[in-house]
């Protein structure tokens, strides 16, 4: 019942992996213009719509992604699997369109931000029941020795729709002004107006498959299941192994997934302070360099077993994380910029006098200067010092200067090679992720029968991601908030997760690939 | 042989470690709940909103891992099941 010929199974592989593309780039977008958003409709200093943001925020990843893991999986494993992906890309497009749709707080009051977090939690649970979907249908397609291979298409989708909305931001945020692009009808909605056009595509193309072919033999056989949340997890044989699948592979996988992404990016932008526009741009090339190694591992895995190529990304991580986000920041050490000799030696290229605070106390005149300094060197690099200066004027210190011993650093450029060096170092986290994560459909797959794979594989693909690896910043926030001397204490949660998942994975895990999965 | 025997026994041994890890995470939530939480704080961890949903959701992930750890202690994971029959 596979489809063995290329043309064939080509299209399944096309049909699902651009629509779930599609669904991982919607999803996305709300995150990265999280902070024109949240200027448009969640103001600061009113409680209400500061709540509805934390809402939208946390109760989409956390919350809605299981439950509609669990919705949709029931759906797909009861009435098929290609309708029931089709209604979740019809929920997620349009949903995100919606978005792009809602007036500000400022023209609709408190219903703009009452929209947008219900829209947020249909996105939330839309993407939920996608992936288990779109990862069961090509593996129902594919022949036993190249489930690994075509399933990695599907593996690649949630990089890519990052991929896409990261540049879609960038081409649209280049070609206007900031003003521009964080109106209130300005820039910011052109991705999600987008989207539409997507999901049209997607869903022609999508409405023109059949379903899985192993799902219709058993909806022949009068097999389907009538009550899959039961089976998956009421039956305890079922039960134990989606617990492994959560445990001893997933959990793990999604936070390295997470930390190798969206932590690297937030922690250049962030900590290491790189300009906005040098930061996409490293994320893009690490990203695009680094997508086509999914497919060398998931073939790779229908050779060898998908166990240990997922330990493997794991392990790489819970080693090198470190090392690698230290080199970030001593690399833009501005003490060490300034040390620096001959054409990389930065120098003053602008200086500008922000304002000037006045205080008289007793006899002496207290000024404080606040100054933006512009610096660049020869070799290109630069970045912004913001500084308050203090000066005393009194007969006795007679215009003595206090320089700040803490001016703020920012918008840093790197020089061309310090670009590619960081290039590389966001590419090997990210073949990181491409080891843990390219196998995991086709191992979950395997894991699960036909009649119930859907809901079984959504709940702990859901949980390992959207939980565990989304907590990867509130609980670095935490670390910091105990540690905050440390930049790097952040890193201990995911490294400690990954470690607890190739401990689990090592001793629990089998590396057999399930040649059957048509039981 | 033998070393399928000390397999199990490692993961019998592990199955205890896990069910006393899972209310440990849930202490360590708790605890830092109510350490962050503040009114006078701006970020996300000085919230209560997120505590809630993250203690929420956490809840049945840990009680989750106490039964992998009791169905370890009890050798369910001694042999993995060969097809869906078995399971």
């Amino acid at each position: 019942m596979v489809l063995s010929n290329g043309k064939g199974i080509g299209k399944v592989i096309f049909s699902s992996s651009l629509g779930t593309l599609i669904e991982w780039y919607d999803f996305y977008i709300f995150g990265m213009l999280a902070k024109t958003i949240s200027i448009q409709f969640f103001p600061e200093g009113n409680d209400t719509a500061a709540l509805l943001s934390t809402l939208a925020i946390f109760a989409a990843g956390f919350l809605v992604r299981p439950f509609g893991a669990l919705v949709f999986g029931r759906l797909g494993d009861m009435i098929g699997r290609k309708s029931t992906f089709l209604f979740t890309l019809v929920l997620m497009g349009g949903s995100t369109f919606l978005i792009g749709l809602i007036p500000g707080y400022r023209t609709i009051g408190i219903a703009a931000p009452l929209l947008v977090l219900l829209l947020r939690l249909i996105q939330g649970l839309a993407l939920g029941g996608e992936y288990g979907g779109a990862a069961t249908y090509v593996a129902e397609h594919s022949p036993v020795n190249k489930r690994g291979y075509y399933t990695s298409w599907i593996q690649t989708t949630a990089t890519l729709g990052l991929f896409v909305a990261l540049g879609v931001i960038m081409l649209v945020k280049s070609n206007m002004t900031d003003a521009s692009f964080t109106s209130e009808w300005g820039g910011w909605r052109y991705p999600f107006w987008i989207s539409i056009l997507l999901v049209i595509v997607s869903i022609y193309i999508r409405l023109k498959m059949s379903e899985s072919p192993l799902y219709t033999k058993l909806k022949k056989e009068g097999k389907a299941s009538l009550n899959p949340l039961k089976e998956s997890f009421g039956n305890k044989g079922n039960f134990k192994m989606v617990l492994l699948a959560l445990f001893g592979a997933v959990m793990g996988q999604g936070v390295v997934w997470y930390t190798g992404q969206f932590y690297a990016q937030s922690f250049l932008e962030n900590t290491a302070k790189i300009e906005f526009m040098q930061n996409r741009e490293i994320m893009l090339w690490g990203i695009g360099l680094a997508t086509p190694f999914f497919l060398v591992f998931g073939a790779l895995s229908d050779r060898i077993g998908r166990k240990w190529i997922m330990l493997s990304g794991m392990l790489l991580g819970v080693i090198f994380y470190r090392p690698i986000f230290n080199t970030f920041l001593k690399d833009t050490n501005i003490k060490e910029w300034k040390k620096m000799e001959g054409n990389a030696t930065p120098t003053i290229i602008s200086k500008e006098i922000l304002k000037v605070d006045s205080t008289q106390i007793g006899n002496e005149l207290v000024q404080v200067t606040h100054s933006k300094i512009k610096w660049q060197s020869q070799q290109g690099t630069g970045f912004t010092e913001t500084r308050a200066d203090t000066i005393l004027n009194s007969e006795a210190t007679q215009g003595l200067t206090k320089e700040d011993t803490k001016p703020v650093f920012a918008d840093k450029v790197l020089s061309a090679p310090m670009k590619w060096k960081f290039i590389s170092l966001v590419f090997v986290m990210i073949l990181f992720v491409t080891m843990a994560y390219a196998p995991i459909a086709a191992f979950l797959v395997e894991l699960f029968p036909t009649r119930i794979r859907y809901t079984s594989m959504s709940l702990p693909y859901h949980i390992g991601n959207g939980v565990f690896g989304g907590l990867v910043p509130f609980i670095a926030t935490l670390l910091s908030a105990g540690s905050p001397t440390d930049p790097l204490v952040g890193l201990w949660y995911p490294i400690l997760i990954a470690a607890l998942c190739v401990v689990i994975g090592t001793f629990y895990l089998s590396n057999k690939i399930d040649k059957n999965i048509n039981d | 042989m033998i070393k399928k025997l000390n397999m199990n026994s490692i993961k019998k041994i592990m199955g205890f470690f896990w069910m006393i890890l899972a209310p440990v995470v849930i202490y360590l939530l708790v605890r830092a709940a109510i350490q962050n939480i503040d009114s006078t704080g701006t970020k996300d961890i000085n919230k209560p909103v997120p505590w809630i949903i993250i203690i929420t959701i956490f809840t049945p992930i840990a009680i989750g891992l106490m039964i992998f750890g009791y169905y370890s202690l009890k050798g369910e994971y001694d042999h993995l099941p060969r097809s869906s029959d078995d399971l």
